[in-house]
C-alpha cells in the first residue's frame, strides 16, 4: 500500500492453453448498455486464491480453464493457485492446488489437462496489473473488452503479465506454505448440490416437469462455457416458450423450447426471453463452473434468506476490515 | 398519454436482486416510465446499487447484498414506485439521428423488404426514416440497442440462417423492431443499410451512444456523405 508500484513483466507465455483469462470480481454499472458481467466462473477458487496472499478482494487473477498453459517466470515472486486440479507443475514437480508458493526468474510453470474441476485460479501478490475497461479488469472475449490487452483476448503465445514488484519479496517468507482450511479445497468430482432460488416463470411449468427438476439428477453437457452451461436430463415442459425479454441475473435458470435448463453465468447475454425456473446462488454457479461433462448435478430449493445469509458469511471472511458497502464490490 | 401505473409486481431475481414487472405489453408508452423509475431507484440506493437492467416492460435491479437484506430492497423498490410518474416528454428530450447509406452492398436484405411489403425501394427508405423509434432495450451486445416499432408492412421475420459476420455499422430489422451493430457479430437480422455512426466506444462519456428510453431517426444519406462521416464501405460478404 504505502511503496510506489514497481511495473515488471512478472510471466510469459510460453505456450497458449485453450483460454486465460485475467478477472477481476467483475465489470458493474454498465448492464443496462448491454455490456455483461464477467469476472471470475468460480467466485469461490478466485477469492481463495487472492485471500491467500491477503489480496484485496477484486486483484486481478488469472483464470485457467483446462488447462494446457506453459509460463516462464520473468522475476521471483509469489504465486498462490486454488481450483481445479490440471496437472500442474513448476519445473516438471507437481505444484498442489490452494496453496502460495514462491517462484524464481526462469522457473517453468505447466498445466497438464483437467483432473478434477475445469478452472483453475492463479494469482500473484500484489494482484495482477492490467489497464482497466470500463471500469474493470474482466476479461470478456465476446465482447473485447478487459483482460490482460485490454481487448478480452485470452493469453497467447509471447503475451506477458505484469506485476508490482515490490509486492513479492515481502511476501515471500510471509505466505509461502500457507495453504486453504481442507473444508474449502473441494472435491469438483463429487456429485454437486446446486442451491436454487425459485422464482421468475416457475409456476408455468407443469408439476410432472416440477418434480423432476427437483428430484433427479442433471448431467453436465458439453456445451458449456463462461456464457452458460446446458444440463440434460427429463425435459421440462412450461407453458410459455418465449417471453418479452428481460434482464437476466447471474445464475438464471432458463428453459428454452427443448426443455433443457442452461445456467447463465459470467458471460451472459444481459437480456433474454426464455422462462426460467429461478437463480442459483453465486456459489452454487461458482461450483458449476468447475464441473465437467457428464459430471451429476442436483437442484436444490433454497429461500433468498439462507442463500443471503451464506453469501454473507462468504464474503466476510475476505473482507478483513468492516464491511465499506458497494466500494469493495466494484 | 396519460394513463395509470396498474399494480407492479416485485419478483425475486436471486439474492441481490429485484425484477420490478410493470407492463405486459411492448409499447413506446412504456418507456418514460421506465426511466423515471431509473433515476428514483439511482437516488433511494444510492451506494447500494450495482446494476439496473431495463427491457422492454421490466426493470432488473441489483443492489449490494452485504448491505442491504433483500426485505430491505424491496422497501426500497415500493417506495419508489409509489407515486411514481413517467418522464416529462414535453418537447425537451432530444430526438437522436443515426446516417444510414440504403444500398444493396451493405444492405442485402433491402430487396426481400421490397417483395414482403410490395413497396419501392424508395417506399422502403421512406417509410424506415418515417418514424421516430423508441429504445426499448440494450443487450446482444455492448451498445446494441432493441428500437421500435417499426412500420407493420416492413415486419419480416429473422433470416432462417444467421450470418456469422455482420459488419459493424449495419441497420437491421426483424419483426415491428430495427437495430444497429455496433461492432462485428453473427446476427440473424435482415440488414438494410449502415450507418457511420460509432453505436460504442470505450474512450467516450458514457461509452454508448444510445440508452434505454431514447428516441432514434434514421436519416437517408449517399455514399458520398457516408464516406465523408467515416462510413466503411466494404459490401457484406456472401453467407457461407
Amino acid at each position: 500500500m504505502t511503496a510506489p508500484i514497481d511495473v515488471v513483466c512478472g510471466l510469459r507465455v510460453e505456450k497458449a492453453g485453450p483460454l486465460a483469462l485475467l478477472q477481476d470480481a467483475g465489470r458493474f454499472g454498465v448492464r443496462r448498455l448491454g455490456v455483461t458481467q464477467g469476472g471470475p466462473a468460480d467466485l469461490h477458487a478466485w477469492a481463495w486464491a487472492n485471500h491467500l496472499l491477503d489480496n484485496p478482494w477484486g486483484a486481478p487473477v488469472l483464470e485457467i480453464t483446462l488447462g494446457g498453459l506453459e509460463l516462464i517466470a520473468e522475476h521471483d515472486m509469489t504465486l498462490a493457485l486454488c481450483g481445479a486440479d490440471l496437472e500442474a507443475t513448476l519445473d516438471d514437480k507437481p505444484w498442489l492446488s490452494w496453496q502460495v508458493v514462491s517462484v524464481t526468474q526462469g522457473q517453468r510453470l505447466r498445466f497438464g489437462s483437467a483432473r478434477s474441476g475445469a478452472r483453475a485460479y492463479l494469482a500473484v501478490a500484489g494482484g495482477f496489473l492490467a489497464e482497466p475497461v470500463l471500469g474493470s479488469v474482466a476479461c470478456v472475449s465476446r465482447e473485447g473488452l478487459g483482460g490482460h490487452d485490454g481487448h478480452g483476448r485470452s493469453l497467447a503465445m509471447a503475451d506477458r503479465l505484469h506485476i508490482d514488484r515490490s509486492c513479492q519479496a515481502s511476501s515471500r517468507e510471509r505466505y509461502v506454505g500457507r495453504r486453504a482450511p481442507g473444508k474449502e479445497r473441494i472435491d469438483y468430482r463429487e456429485p454437486a448440490r446446486l442451491r436454487l432460488i425459485p422464482g421468475a416463470q416457475i409456476s408455468e411449468f407443469s408439476g410432472v416437469s416440477l418434480f423432476a427438476a427437483f428430484n433427479r439428477p442433471w448431467h453436465v453437457d458439453s456445451r458449456a462455457d463462461r456464457m452458460g452451461v446446458r444440463l440434460k436430463g427429463p425435459p421440462l415442459r412450461c407453458r410459455l416458450s418465449t417471453m418479452i425479454s428481460e434482464g437476466i441475473p447471474l445464475g438464471a435458470v432458463q428453459v428454452p423450447p427443448d426443455g433443457q435448463p442452461i445456467v447463465l453465468l459470467n458471460d451472459r447475454q444481459t437480456i433474454g426471453g426464455y422462462p426460467r425456473l429461478g437463480t442459483l446462488t453465486p456459489l452454487a454457479c461458482a461450483r458449476l463452473a468447475q464441473c465437467l461433462p457428464e459430471q451429476e448435478v442436483w437442484l436444490v430449493a433454497e429461500t433468498p434468506q439462507h442463500a443471503q445469509e451464506e453469501y454473507r458469511r462468504f464474503r466476510l471472511r475476505f473482507d478483513v476490515t468492516a464491511v465499506p458497502g458497494a466500494a469493495s464490490h466494484r | 398519454m396519460t394513463r395509470n401505473l396498474r399494480l407492479p409486481r416485485l419478483e425475486h431475481a436471486g439474492i441481490d436482486a429485484w425484477l420490478v414487472r410493470l407492463f405486459d405489453e411492448v409499447d413506446e408508452a412504456n418507456m418514460p416510465w421506465l426511466t423515471a423509475l431509473m433515476r428514483r431507484c439511482e437516488a433511494m440506493f444510492a451506494s447500494t446499487l450495482i446494476d439496473m437492467v431495463p427491457s422492454y416492460t421490466t426493470l432488473l435491479v441489483h443492489y449490494d447484498p452485504l448491505v442491504l437484506s433483500s426485505h430491505e430492497a424491496r422497501r426500497y423498490l415500493e417506495s419508489a414506485l409509489r407515486d411514481l410518474v413517467p418522464d416529462d416528454e414535453s418537447g425537451s428530450a432530444e430526438v437522436k439521428e443515426l446516417s444510414v447509406w440504403y444500398d444493396d452492398s451493405v444492405g442485402p436484405e433491402l430487396k426481400r423488404l421490397e417483395c414482403v411489403s410490395g413497396l419501392s425501394r424508395d417506399q422502403v427508405i421512406e417509410v424506415h426514416c418515417a418514424r421516430e423509434y423508441r429504445v426499448f432495450a440494450l443487450g446482444f451486445a455492448p451498445g446494441f440497442a432493441f428500437m421500435g416499432r417499426v412500420d407493420e408492412r416492413l415486419a419480416v421475420p429473422r433470416l432462417d440462417t444467421p450470418r456469422q459476420r455482420v459488419p459493424a455499422g449495419s441497420v437491421a430489422v426483424t419483426g415491428r423492431q430495427t437495430a444497429a451493430y455496433p461492432r462485428q457479430s453473427p446476427g440473424g437480422w435482415n440488414l438494410i443499410g449502415r450507418t457511420p455512426a460509432r453505436l460504442f466506444d470505450r474512450h467516450r462519456d458514457g461509452f454508448s451512444l444510445l440508452r434505454v428510453g431514447d428516441r432514434v431517426r434514421f436519416v437517408s444519406v449517399d455514399r458520398v456523405e457516408f464516406e465523408r462521416l467515416g462510413g466503411d464501405t466494404t459490401p457484406v460478404e456472401e453467407r457461407s
